[in-house]
């Protein structure tokens, strides 16, 4: 019963913080200055300095100064981000783009690293109960166990005597 | 002086080449026992002499490079290229690694002196260093193989001698370009270092453990090296490239950064190996990695194969490079197929929820963060292979991909000292993570309180959503961490009745090389909260007439006038600006401009005033034309301090690291046993 409602608290707790997600991510619009400054840090500059457009103001730049004014007319004409960034890489090239799009081959560089990392996870979780599981086959097979909680204070006293905990590392 | 440069470059090739093949003979005669003419000892002593002199060769050929910049001898091309009468004397110095070939002949010196070191303590255990030097040859013979005849830093002049030279870069004539580089060297050629005992005992299939700590000495100095050195190039850029940032993800940053990770999951992985005997192949191969990722790195800055910032030092090298890192791969893998029955360990653990899982976790994180940055850095090369055009892959994916990784090996970093070796009660666990708990959720709710709100102005801010997160998650590491220390400095204080500080410095000392890792820790997590500040970084930009003021956050600036000025190497522009703050004048900052005669190239001298809770950081970008006004770019930069502040603290905690601890005997004299110990464990957790 009472392990019931700690799970009906839980469920309720869980929907009001979504409900509180949902009202303040609906809250309002973006306005065309933080447009410009997103959008100013999704685009690189072209002059070859290889920094971003929001961030490049290096002297004498040739570049940045045009392709900011374009970005503030194509932010006052009402085109939507993507579209922006489609004319914007028509233009300049591909390079324009401060990241790979999700499309084609870019899609590629975004979904490597996740797999490598989930595989990589996946792999290590997988190794730690393999060489768990080994070491208490080992000793269920010597028919006694490897460790006996029993002599844990003592082991501690003996690690702490010795001085395994002095020099011993981390 | 160029041909007493030449030769000495010539001679310390033929050194080298001697050390490499008299070492590898007298190593063969005593691994196979062959009778032969000559001692093996006695010609592998010859090998080691062969190292040394080679060292002084090499020594004698930068000091005759650096005399060349100082003479301003234009005879030398490099020293054309890189240098000029009016360059102030610590950028001469400079000059010596500003363009390729003296770059390259830093590194060879650099070895050298690595080298020279290894060879003079060889007693430590003289076949292990016999090996260790030899290889540490053979990757000289490849940089002095290069510098004399690829990219010769003594190469002359054709036709009539110019009167004065191109200069330097003016990016590089900044104090921490005098320091920045040969810092970053030391760490990427101090690697070889380790490479060259691993890959040593791999090939003697040396018994034990004692290489590894043999060369953890070597490993901690080169990883501070490395890490000084991208630190302040960190601090390089931002004072220098003046767009307000210190870090943009460019490949040559990148290039420098994955070593660190790899390096630094060796660091934590071969306490594994020393405390267990486990992982020694993956212990090898962390350090190959690291060897070959810093020769990534040189190639990459070398090569043009990626766009970058740094494209000042660019050359066709980039086959020599390649070639090389494809002969010490075959090498690495060939020697580890041959001796890895050697590397066998004994695998086993025994719980998920351990120091030993942590380690392994803590290594596949840093080695998942190195995979993606060395990812982002070569997918444009890949994209133009395979679809033909190149693309960007620059801070918007790293942002997304790296940061949440880095955000995860923050959480590991907090967790790892809480748990206990071998296995861990849940009833521990809540224990030692209750505070921990407490501080994080207690910054989620100021965070929020004090308005970083990752949903703010309708919209989901990323950057807001993760500065709060690392925010919160640094506060609980720092509990967890001064936790550790409390509760051990506690169990001292009632051992000897002792004050907490006194308490606290003994334990420090029975375990240098653990505390100081804490401390690294702590060092670590005030640079994440100076890079969470980033997040709320603002701007403001506008043309100044006489007395017109800019407002950004606190801070009222107020031009008071604007001018130029003239000096033998450059001219320059700067406006004079007084700061106000609560209508009270604090302080006046003069941004400039300056256009160095020499190459005619114009650059920011960004005027900063650092206090903790921010930088305020003016930009002079130029004068507007027709009005002949400043225009000037103020940033209010929250918290940059900090992580300069943390590089400091890192820095203290790797020299207490490599401070031997104190000796049972000794801290028996140091700390009289007045109590018993008491039944709870005293370093819970740790060891």
């Amino acid at each position: 019963m009472r392990a019931s409602r700690r799970f009906n608290f839980c469920i309720k707790s869980l929907q009001a913080l979504a409900l509180a997600a949902t009202v303040c991510f609906s809250l309002g619009v973006s306005d065309a200055g933080s447009r410009f400054n997103d959008l100013g840090h999704r685009m690189m500059c072209t002059c070859g300095c290889a920094q971003l457009l929001g961030e490049c103001n290096h002297v004498g730049c040739t570049e940045s100064g045009r392709e900011r004014s374009e970005l503030t007319a194509a932010i006052a004409s009402g085109a939507t981000d993507q579209e922006i960034l489609t004319s914007f890489a028509a233009k300049y090239g591909a390079t324009v783009l401060a990241a790979p799009t999700t499309k084609g081959f870019d899609l590629v560089a975004w979904i490597a690293p996740i797999a490598v990392f989930g595989a990589a996870l996946l792999g290590t979780i997988l190794l730690v109960r393999r060489w768990s599981v080994g070491r208490t086959q080992a000793a269920q097979a010597s028919g006694s166990s490897a460790v006996d909680p029993e002599m844990n204070p003592l082991r501690e006293k003996v690690r702490r005597e010795t001085g395994s905990g002095i020099d011993g590392g981390f | 002086m160029a041909t007493f440069g030449s030769f000495a470059l010539l001679i310390a090739l033929a050194l080298a080449a001697y050390n490499l093949l008299a070492g590898t003979i007298a190593l063969r005669l005593i691994a196979t026992g062959q009778p032969a003419r000559i001692s093996p000892e006695r010609l592998a002593d010859t090998a080691r002499r062969a190292g040394i002199a080679g060292f002084v060769a090499i020594t004698g050929a930068a000091f005759a490079l650096v005399w060349s910049v100082f003479t301003n001898d234009f005879s030398i091309t490099y020293i054309l290229e890189h240098s000029n009468r009016a360059l102030p004397a610590p950028y001469k110095f400079a000059a010596l690694w500003s363009g390729q070939e003296g770059s390259l002949l830093l590194w060879a010196w650099l070895l050298g002196i690595y080298g020279f070191v290894l060879r003079l303590t060889h007693k430590t255990d003289v076949k292990l260093y016999a090996y260790a030097g030899t290889i540490l040859a053979g990757v000289q013979v490849f940089f002095l193989t290069v510098v004399n005849f690829a990219a010769p830093p003594f190469a002359l002049m054709r036709g009539a001698i110019p009167d004065d030279g191109n200069g330097l870069n003016p990016l590089l004539q900044y104090p921490e370009m005098v320091i920045h580089p040969p810092l970053l060297y030391l760490g990427y050629v101090g690697f070889t270092v380790p490479f060259a005992f691993a890959l040593g005992a791999l090939m003697m299939r040396y018994p034990g453990e004692k290489w590894i700590k043999i060369t953890r000495g070597w490993t901690m100095v080169t990883w501070l090296f490395l890490t000084v050195g991208i630190f302040l190039g960190m601090h390089w850029a931002y004072a220098v490239l003046g767009w307000g940032g210190y870090w943009g993800w460019d490949p040559v940053e990148n290039a420098s950064f994955m070593p660190w990770l790899t390096g630094t999951a060796f660091l934590h992985s071969v306490m594994m190996q020393e405390k267990k005997g486990m992982m020694k192949s993956w212990n090898v191969w962390l350090i190959f990695t690291t060897f070959l990722l810093t020769l990534l790195g040189t190639l990459l800055t070398r090569a043009g194969l990626v766009s970058s910032v740094h494209a000042f030092a660019q050359s066709s090298i980039g086959t020599w490079f390649t070639v090389f890192m494809g002969v010490v791969l075959a090498v690495c893998i060939f020697t580890y197929i041959l001796q890895r029955a050697h590397l066998k360990s004994d695998h086993h653990l025994e719980s998920l929820v351990s120091r030993e899982s942590s380690f392994l976790f803590n290594n596949l994180v840093l080695l998942a963060a190195c995979f993606v940055i060395l990812w982002g850095t070569l997918f444009p090369i890949l994209s133009e292979y395979v679809q033909g055009n190149k693309v960007t892959v620059g801070p918007p994916f790293y942002n997304r991909v790296a940061v949440p990784i880095g955000i995860f090996l923050l959480f590991l970093t907090g967790v790892g000292p809480l748990l206990p070796w071998r296995a861990t009660s849940l009833r521990a666990i809540r224990r030692n993570f209750v505070v921990p708990s407490i501080a994080l959720w207690g910054t989620v709710i100021v965070g929020l309180a004090v308005g970083i709100q990752p949903w703010k102005n309708g919209s989901f801010d990323t950057g807001n959503f993760y500065a709060l997160v690392a925010l919160a998650m640094s506060a609980g590491v720092l509990a967890a961490i001064l936790s550790e220390f409390l509760r051990g400095a506690g169990v001292i204080s009632r051992q000897t009745g002792r004050n907490l500080f006194t308490a606290m410095y003994l334990l420090i000392r029975r375990n240098t090389r653990r505390y100081g890792g804490y401390i690294i820790h702590i060092g670590v997590v005030i640079v994440v909260v100076g890079l969470a500040g980033a997040a709320f970084n603002r701007s403001q930009e506008s043309e100044l007439a006489l007395h017109d003021k800019l407002v950004i956050g606190p801070y009222t600036l107020e031009c008071v006038g604007f001018t130029q000025d003239s000096n033998p190497n450059y001219n320059s522009e700067y406006a004079l600006l007084d700061v106000y703050k609560g209508g009270t004048k604090q302080f006046q900052m003069s941004p400039e401009k300056r256009v160095y005669l020499a190459s005619d190239q114009p650059q920011t001298m960004v005027a900063i005033h650092s206090v903790p809770g921010w930088d305020l950081y003016v930009v002079y970008e130029g004068s507007n034309p027709d009005t002949g006004q400043p225009i000037i770019k103020a940033f209010l930069n929250p918290l940059v301090s900090w992580i300069w502040a943390g590089v400091v603290i890192i820095v203290f905690g790797t020299f207490v690291a490599l401070v031997p601890s104190l000796t049972p005997s000794t801290a028996a004299l140091r700390v009289p046993a007045t109590r018993t110990a008491p039944a709870e464990p005293v370093l819970k957790g740790g060891d």
